[in-house]
């Protein structure tokens, strides 16, 4: 009972049950990195919030089990990286959604990741938002917002 | 002097890539475009900033393309490989077959006359990135120069060319407009080409300025449909020489394999009027 007390205090106070805990950091919705599209409609496009919880799973969960980048996510909470992937998609997309992770530098920091990674993750986006019908116009908006992150995520 | 330009052009090319460390790169389906009829990687006439290939094996991609237009009267037959480096230079060859089929008996030529030519290009992308900075306007661009080798010099100096060797140098902005699923290219050449360099260079005037622009519009991962547009000189006196167009639709089988269809007008070659037809272009590499 103390124990469990003590985990949850040393949570964030947004994480999920499952979550580890993470170093301080103030929470905002610039770390998302991108502002949000004009209008609800691509949202809706996208599911609405179950239908983005559903997509960032499907991507995370081909990315960890890809030969080219699963070893990037070996020490990664998963748990931790679905809920903020999808809390910074719902954000992008104008959904109720406040961004509470860390910003795109900090997460991805000392990684090395390169261009051929972030390739690896937007085919397993596309194939995620195929599988939920997004449609190839309404998906490329989303990728608009994601493709200049790799000035900041990929490292030269 | 045009040679001396080409060789600095190359060194300026190796420059940079020899800087950067091996490491991969990687490119989403389509993005790199297909191969002009000169090798160069773009869309089927007109070249592109991007450079060719998804760069899989350490930062370097490479193709190879085979391409017919059917005209109305002639045909070509273009081949050609091409390399990209860490997305920041092209090489390129191709070698374009020009069948005058039975016009060229009507020109003097003799039944089934065919002008050859090979075309060495060197691209360099030098600021921007068109698929990545989708929050900036500035699009990629690149400079690039092709050294053109017609094989028929006494012929193309008998209809008027100055010469049956020829650069083109030209620069090329390309910009995805990805929120709109849009790809944009405009390019600036100066050449002297005839038809392409297959009627040799120069005549009446020397170089000029040319332009050429494309617009794809993506309709899934896979396929992409769009138009081209590219002004030529028109140097021969013998025979007017229009600008060139085409509709085309581009579809990536996947990473290694794609197919160009389009249909495409040239306008008048030789004094032979709207040289019209269907181009068909299959591409493989990695
Ligand atoms: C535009 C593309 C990307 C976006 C929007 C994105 C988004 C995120 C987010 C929201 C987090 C969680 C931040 C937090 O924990 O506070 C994160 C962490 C992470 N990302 Fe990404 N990411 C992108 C690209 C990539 C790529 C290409 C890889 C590797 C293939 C990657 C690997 C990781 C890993 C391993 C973590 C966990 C870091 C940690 O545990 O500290 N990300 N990313």
């Amino acid at each position: 009972m103390f124990i469990a007390l003590l985990i949850m205090l040393a949570q964030p106070p947004h994480a999920v049950p499952g979550e580890e805990a993470v170093a301080p950091y103030a929470a905002s919705n610039a770390n998302a990195g991108a502002s949000p599209v004009s209008g609800r409609a691509l949202f809706q496009t996208f599911g609405g919030k179950a239908g983005i919880d559903r997509i960032v799973a499907a991507t995370v969960d081909a990315s960890v089990a890809d030969p080219r980048t699963s070893d990037i996510f070996k020490a990664t909470d998963l748990v931790r990286l679905k809920r903020t992937l999808s809390e910074q998609v719902c954000f992008i997309l104008a959904g109720p959604c406040d961004y509470t992770g860390r910003d795109m530098k900090t997460a991805h920091r000392d990684m090395g990741l390169q261009t051929e990674d972030l390739t690896a993750l937007i085919e397993h986006l596309q194939v995620a938002m195929d599988i939920e019908r997004v449609p190839f116009a309404a998906q490329n908006k989303l990728l608009a917002k994601l493709a200049p992150m790799k000035r900041v995520i990929v490292e030269r | 002097m045009r040679a001396l330009a080409f060789a600095l052009l190359i060194s300026a090319a190796a420059g940079p890539a020899l800087a950067q460390d091996l490491r991969p790169s990687g490119k989403l389906l389509l993005t790199g475009g297909v191969s002009t009829v000169e090798g160069s990687g773009g869309g089927g006439l007109s070249t592109w900033a991007t450079t060719t290939g998804y760069g899989e094996a350490a930062g370097i991609g490479a193709n190879l393309h085979a391409t017919k237009v059917e005209l109305s009267d002639f045909s070509l037959t273009t081949y050609g490989a091409a390399v990209g480096i860490f997305d920041r230079v092209e090489l390129s060859y191709a070698r374009q077959y020009f069948d005058t089929q039975a016009a060229g008996a009507a020109l003097g030529l003799g039944q089934g006359f065919t002008f050859g030519q090979d075309v060495y290009g060197v691209k360099v992308v030098v600021a921007g990135d068109a698929i990545f900075d989708q929050d900036r306007w500035l699009p990629q661009i690149a400079v690039g120069a092709q050294l053109k080798k017609s094989d028929q010099g006494a012929i193309v100096r008998a209809v008027g060319a100055e010469d049956d060797t020829g650069v083109d140098y030209y620069v090329a902005a390309t910009k995805l407009l990805l929120d709109r699923s849009l790809l944009l290219n405009g390019t600036l050449r100066y050449t002297e080409a005839n038809q392409f360099g297959l009627l040799g260079f120069g005549g009446r005037e020397g170089a000029s300025l040319q332009f050429e622009g494309s617009a794809a519009y993506l309709l899934s991962k896979r396929l992409a449909v769009g138009a081209e547009y590219r002004t030529k000189p028109d140097n021969l006196a013998f025979a007017g020489e229009d600008a060139a167009l085409d509709i085309f639709a581009a579809y990536a089988v996947n990473k290694h394999l794609s197919v160009t269809a389009a249909y495409v007008d040239l306008g008048d070659i030789a004094t032979f009027k709207d040289q019209r037809g269907l181009y068909l272009s299959l591409q493989a590499g990695f």
